[in-house]
């Protein structure tokens, strides 16, 4: 297998006296759709907030396309294609949907690229073309969503970082932005996806990863997961 | 009525309170000019540098020492022809150093208590304030500098009111600069970073912008402004001095809350605002004009916090 795009190891962080991962270690391959699910405050954010250096482990070591990250700034991992789309999306309410989207091509220099990458973000989501003109704090949840992950594609990740995509959204919505996950993934981006909706984060991912109180509790398959006993019971509601 | 203001105020006239808006517009637009270096500041980091009115002091002192090379003191008799190149190089000059004065202060100062509280860093920004006072007083000497000058003042008349060239000059530099800031914010890719910060900083960081850089931009303009203002009064007002900080950047700062603290438009109305009110006043009593703007900073605070162009509200995560 060709070598890891991400790798985590023994990763700890702290919040002031609060220990908040505890040796997390995990591994995203190039192509590769991988989720980490678990409950709320089991680490999942912080997680992500670590890869993309706007936390700090104390030990262990961080690997990005084979290059140590452990002390990289965000703004440079951003350029090198490591990109988060943030919980609560993190729209810029008074910018247009435009400005938001150009926003996220901030890191880049290739204006003809941009304005093509422009326009295929609004074919994979027509929606966001009918309102580019409208300001981004007037759409709604699922079409805020829509636009933190357009423009995240505006900077060219290679490897994409989403945190709760389906949060707050309505079931019907949470579908559409899982599809479009598929399309940016079959488009040859990798993605570590965080969701507290275990279900449907394990139907549209290759491998997962269980996160409980800062620790990896289980790892796996995500068609395994899907019937493994332990996590039916514990994040699918069943069993 | 007051007896000390029929006293002060024998004719009190249509064109003459005319004459005093145009007056109040020429020293609005100073206000304006370092009112964007508050309003700047706080929109990207929520803090009130109260050293930036210091920068302003330190813009006209910046100038007054080049600018005796070649300017002239009006007793000596001499009149050198001062080219406008010169000028434009004095004021670029300035605003270079104060830029660089801004930015080493933010490094110095702000961005080691940038996650500390924000009662830290503006007591900080106090202390910042006092150290350039005392440090001027020091370096530059607490005795008043007569500024070189490089154009007789003369009455420009304009309809039925009259106004200094000076104050010609000013106001149209302040506007040209604030309608440039306007247009660099708005339009420029640095602009757009600037107004991602400020909206939410942990997100401009994951588009990729490099926060530190554009905090440091942000105090570089806000300092090129307060410079302009500092070479423009110098001009019109040739007579520096270590502590000519204080007061003005106590107004200005009163403009930006007036027109909206965040606001670059809001600064500039606010500068307006502040001036003409001031200048009308001051028709009847100089004594009380100096109060206005300290009676319009309560009322502000009483009845419309957010000022006259600012969103209350503003989406902060």
């Amino acid at each position: 297998m060709a070598e890891p795009i991400l790798e985590m190891k023994d990763i700890n962080v702290y919040y002031g006296a609060i220990h908040a991962l505890k040796g997390i270690s995990l591994t995203v391959n190039p192509g590769e759709v991988v989720t980490l699910i678990g409950a709320n405050g089991a680490g999942k954010t912080t997680t992500l907030a670590t890869i993309c250096g706007l936390m700090r482990s104390k030990t262990g070591s961080l690997r990005y396309a084979g290059e140590d990250i452990a002390n990289a700034a965000t703004h440079r991992l951003v350029a090198k294609g490591l990109v988060m789309a943030p919980e609560g999306r993190g729209i810029f309410p008074n910018l247009t949907v435009e400005e938001n989207l150009l926003l996220g091509a901030y890191a880049r220099a290739d204006k003809e690229g941009i304005q093509k990458d422009l326009r295929h973000g609004y074919e994979i989501f027509p929606r966001l073309a009918e309102r580019k003109k409208q300001r981004g704090g007037t759409l709604s949840g699922g079409e805020q969503q829509m636009l933190a992950i357009a423009r995240s594609l505006m900077s060219r990740p290679k490897l994409l970082l989403l945190d709760e995509p389906s949060l707050g959204l309505a079931p019907l919505i949470v579908q559409t932005i899982f599809e479009t996950v598929d399309t940016v993934n079959k488009e040859g981006v990798t993605i570590l996806l965080v969701e507290q909706n275990a279900r449907i984060a394990l139907k549209h991912s290759n491998r997962a990863y269980v996160i409980e109180s800062g620790e990896i509790s289980t790892e796996g398959n995500s068609a395994d997961l899907l019937t493994d006993p332990r996590v039916k019971a514990a994040y699918l509601g069943e069993g | 009525m007051l007896p000390l203001l029929e006293t002060e105020a024998p004719g009190i006239t249509a064109e003459l309170i005319l004459q005093q808006v145009a007056n109040g517009v020429a020293k609005g637009s100073v206000y304006a000019l370092i009112a964007v270096g508050y309003t700047m500041v706080y929109g990207v980091l929520q803090l009130i540098n109260f050293a930036h009115g210091e920068v302003y002091m330190l813009g006209a002192y910046f100038s007054y020492y080049p600018a005796k090379w070649f300017g002239y003191v009006p007793e000596t008799g001499e009149k050198p022809k001062v080219p406008l190149y010169l000028i434009g190089a004095l004021f670029v000059g300035s605003m270079a150093a104060c830029a660089a004065v801004g930015m080493l202060i933010e490094r110095l100062a702000y961005r080691p208590l940038r996650n500390s509280s924000r009662l830290a860093a503006l007591i900080t920004a106090i202390g910042v304030s006092l150290f350039l006072q005392n440090a001027g007083q020091m370096v530059f000497g607490a005795d008043p500098k007569g500024f070189p000058v490089f154009m007789d003042q003369e009455s420009v008349p304009l309809g039925p009111i009259e106004l200094a060239n000076t104050k010609l000059v000013i106001i149209v530099v302040a506007a040209i600069m604030m309608t440039g800031l306007h247009l660099f914010v708005q339009r420029t890719k640095p602009g757009a970073a600037m107004r991602a910060c400020s909206f939410d900083m942990r997100t401009a960081r994951l588009m990729g912008v490099n926060v530190d850089r554009t905090v440091a931009m942000t105090f570089a303009l806000g300092s090129a402004m307060a410079a302009v203002g500092g070479v423009l009064v110098a001009m019109d007002q040739p007579r520096l001095t270590p502590l000519m900080g204080l007061m003005m950047g106590l107004k200005a700062f009163i403009a930006a809350v007036l027109g909206g603290i965040g606001s670059i438009p809001g600064a500039a109305l606010g500068g307006l605002v502040l001036g003409v009110a001031e200048s009308v006043v001051g028709t009847w009593s100089t004594t009380y004009a100096e109060a206005v703007a300290f009676i319009v900073l309560i009322l502000v605070l009483l009845v419309k916090p957010s000022g006259l162009l600012g969103k209350s509200g503003r989406e902060k995560v």
